[in-house]
């Protein structure tokens, strides 16, 4: 793995949002040739988003042939509620940007056979050749996606019951109504984030420290299901300073150590490079 | 770029670069429109897998609905109220020339006359949308000839009447007929108001209360039986007193039915209202007013005389009176004057002087689920403003109507 260690959450944040720039850019995408990204949603990606938003306005970059996969969608919320995932996704991001809706793909959480939905996401990104680099966010279980502690680490694409302390954390998005929270959700399995090419995940603030201790420091467990990517041949963890809290400090001066081989990573490509 | 949607054919224009107002703020946001009406983007991506055809840069302007003019008398040298055989040709100047206003939308008023007149004008002017040849026509607002001797203002006295002995019936008899009417103002303590004010009600037509001495009472009565608005707050009215507010009290009446919202116009020009006058109001009960602005036929015209019903006015400078006395015959200020002036002497914030004259006279004609404001499916009724609120543009189902300098 690669352990990326900023100084905030905005120096994270733009970190992330240029090895994106960069993947992008380097991948040279085309009509025959469509880059796929997995997306998450929630606060932690937000100034990611931001970043790339303005990339894009700088006509730095485009995503005309850019092909999203998002993460995961709430079962039985309507699709144009504020707080769905479709709505996040729009507001944040897609409504910002030149990416074509039918290269989007959100799991639909009110489809009539949601079993189907999964399987048939699934084929989706079989069909568009796997995901080139999946981007996720960590819970403070150490959860990817919905993928809650005790999920198989080989899981794929299904629906899961949201777990009290997930539906508890959630409810004051619903104007603090427990009733309103969705119970269950539909994710991507452990699994079909493995497949991606490449995988990135921003961990940001003290309350997430713990859960990427365990995540890195720890064994593979699927009590903390980002552990799984311990196994993956590429994994970058993009973090702040107060999201290391728990780590050894022999973890962290190693890395901190490399920042400067890392940070070529984002360093803007030759021109030549651009698409 | 061809349209990409399977639910319309119709040309998808996103205006970009604007400030919207919407839900009482104004955002960063893209206006969508297609078909005339504001369209839902989030629905149009995830339904439709839909983008825009056409993209209209608004270079950080402020994008409003249109304004809409509930009392209006005429302009530019025409006199709504004067019987032609073609009223509609002047009713369709003065529609043209609000484009640059900002007002898509308005009610053409006729102030107190005979009832050959209402015969004669009524007929001749349908309601219908507005458009490239100018603002739409809500109906008709008749201000008169049923409001009281006293508070005739520049109304013609020999043109007045009484519910007496009829009612409704000779209200029918005087008008004619009701059709394209959208708003009557009366004076509710004439005997036999009552029935009347319900039977208008019943038609959907809204009762507006002005050119009257009711007190207070009556005029809670009046709105008990269905009357909600008030004519031009403050003018031809009891003035406000501490013992009996008059109409001026309805502002804050604690006897109006709980949803129900009292609307008054308030010519905002400077002349008609002294600022701290419209500040009390406002300040009173700021989601009642509604600016309007009682134009009469000398607006749009150099200074001099003009006709206005079956009577003479002179125009001196901004102040429009009844010709030999110093009795305000209505105003010559423009729409967007009178938005101006009202963010000016209220120091309100500039979405609220923006709503006062869009949103609140839409809900006062009880039109606001079409227009007054940039909610999806609504009339795409627009108005594009700089930030001191002068009118750049001007839209109506999306469609550029007027453009400054064009």
């Amino acid at each position: 793995m690669k352990l990326i260690i900023l100084n905030d959450y905005d120096e994270a944040s733009e970190w992330a949002a240029k090895y994106i720039r960069n993947k992008i850019l380097l991948f040279k995408p085309g009509p025959n040739k469509y880059l796929t990204l997995g997306l998450p949603t929630g606060s932690t990606p937000l100034g990611c988003y931001k970043k790339l938003i303005e990339y894009y306005k700088n006509g730095e970059i485009s995503f005309q042939y850019v092909k999203t996969f998002n993460m995961d969608e709430y079962v039985g919320l309507p699709r144009d509620h504020p707080e769905s995932y479709h709505s996040f996704m729009w507001n944040n991001f897609f409504k910002h940007i030149d990416i074509r809706a039918e290269n989007t793909h959100i799991l639909d959480g009110n489809a009539a056979d949601l079993q189907a939905e999964c399987e048939a996401f699934e084929e989706k990104i079989t069909a568009a050749g796997g995901i080139e680099l999946f981007v996720g966010g960590i819970g403070p279980d150490g959860h990817i996606a919905f993928n809650e502690p005790g999920s198989s680490l080989v899981s794929r694409t299904r629906v899961k019951t949201l777990a009290r302390d997930t539906i508890m954390a959630n409810a004051r998005f619903f104007d603090g109504d427990l009733a309103k929270v969705p119970t269950m959700a539909l994710t991507v399995g452990v699994g079909t984030v493995m497949d991606a090419k490449e995988v990135m995940i921003i961990i940001t603030g003290a309350h997430k420290a713990f859960a990427l201790y365990k995540a890195i420091e720890e064994g593979v467990n699927h009590m903390w299901t980002v552990s799984a990517f311990q196994q993956h041949p590429r994994t970058v963890f993009v973090c702040d300073e107060d999201a290391t809290l728990e780590l050894r400090v022999k973890t962290v001066k190693y890395f901190k150590g490399m920042m400067h081989v890392h940070n070529k990573l984002v360093e803007p490509p030759p021109s030549e490079a651009k698409s | 770029m061809p349209s990409n949607n399977s639910v319309s054919a119709a040309p998808i224009t996103q205006f970009i670069n604007c400030r919207i107002l919407r839900d009482h703020r104004l955002q960063r946001e893209d206006l969508w429109v297609r078909d005339g009406r504001i369209l839902d983007p989030e629905k149009l991506f995830f339904d439709e897998l839909g983008y825009a055809d056409e993209k209209v840069d608004c270079e950080n302007s402020i994008i409003a609905p249109g304004f809409i003019d509930i009392q209006i008398n005429g302009g530019y040298g025409i006199d709504f109220s004067k019987p032609s055989d073609d009223v509609d040709a002047g009713v369709s100047f003065v529609a043209k020339k609000i484009l640059e206003h900002g007002v898509t939308s308005f009610c053409p008023t006729l102030v107190t006359s005979p009832p050959e007149v209402y015969h004669k004008v009524l007929p001749q002017i349908t309601v219908r949308d507005g458009g490239a040849h100018g603002a739409g026509v809500l109906g008709f607002h008749l201000e008169g000839p049923f409001i009281s001797a006293e508070k005739k203002g520049a109304h013609p006295e020999q043109f007045l009447r009484t519910f007496q002995p009829g009612g409704f019936q000779d209200l029918m008899e005087t008008y004619g007929s009701l059709d394209g009417v959208a708003m009557v103002t009366l004076a509710p303590e004439l005997s036999g108001s009552h029935a009347v004010v319900r039977e208008l009600c019943q038609r959907g037509i809204k009762v507006s209360l002005g050119h009257s001495v009711a007190d207070l009472s009556q005029a809670e009565e009046a709105v008990q039986h269905g009357a909600s608005c008030i004519t031009h707050l403050f003018n031809a009215m009891q003035p406000f007193h501490h013992r009996d507010p008059g109409i001026v009290g309805l502002l804050t009446s604690d006897k109006i039915a709980a949803g129900r919202t009292v609307f008054y116009g308030m010519i905002a020009d400077g002349i008609h209202t002294n600022p701290a006058a419209l500040r009390i109001a406002h300040r009173a009960h700021p989601s009642g007013l509604v600016l309007v602005t009682d134009a009469i036929t000398a607006m749009g015209l150099p200074p001099g005389r003009h006709t206005l019903g079956q009577q003479v006015i002179e125009i001196q400078g901004l102040h429009a009176y009844v010709a030999g006395t110093k009795t305000l015959s209505g105003s010559i200020a423009t729409m967007d004057m009178c938005v101006r002036h009202f963010r000016l002497a209220s120091g309100c914030k500039v979405e609220e002087a923006l709503e006062a004259a869009s949103l609140h006279p839409a809900q006062a004609l009880g039109i606001s689920h079409r227009k007054g404001r940039l909610d999806y499916g609504l009339d795409a009724d627009l108005v594009m403003l700089d930030d001191s609120l002068n009118i750049k543009a001007t839209y109506i189902s999306g469609q550029e109507v007027w453009r400054k300098g064009a």
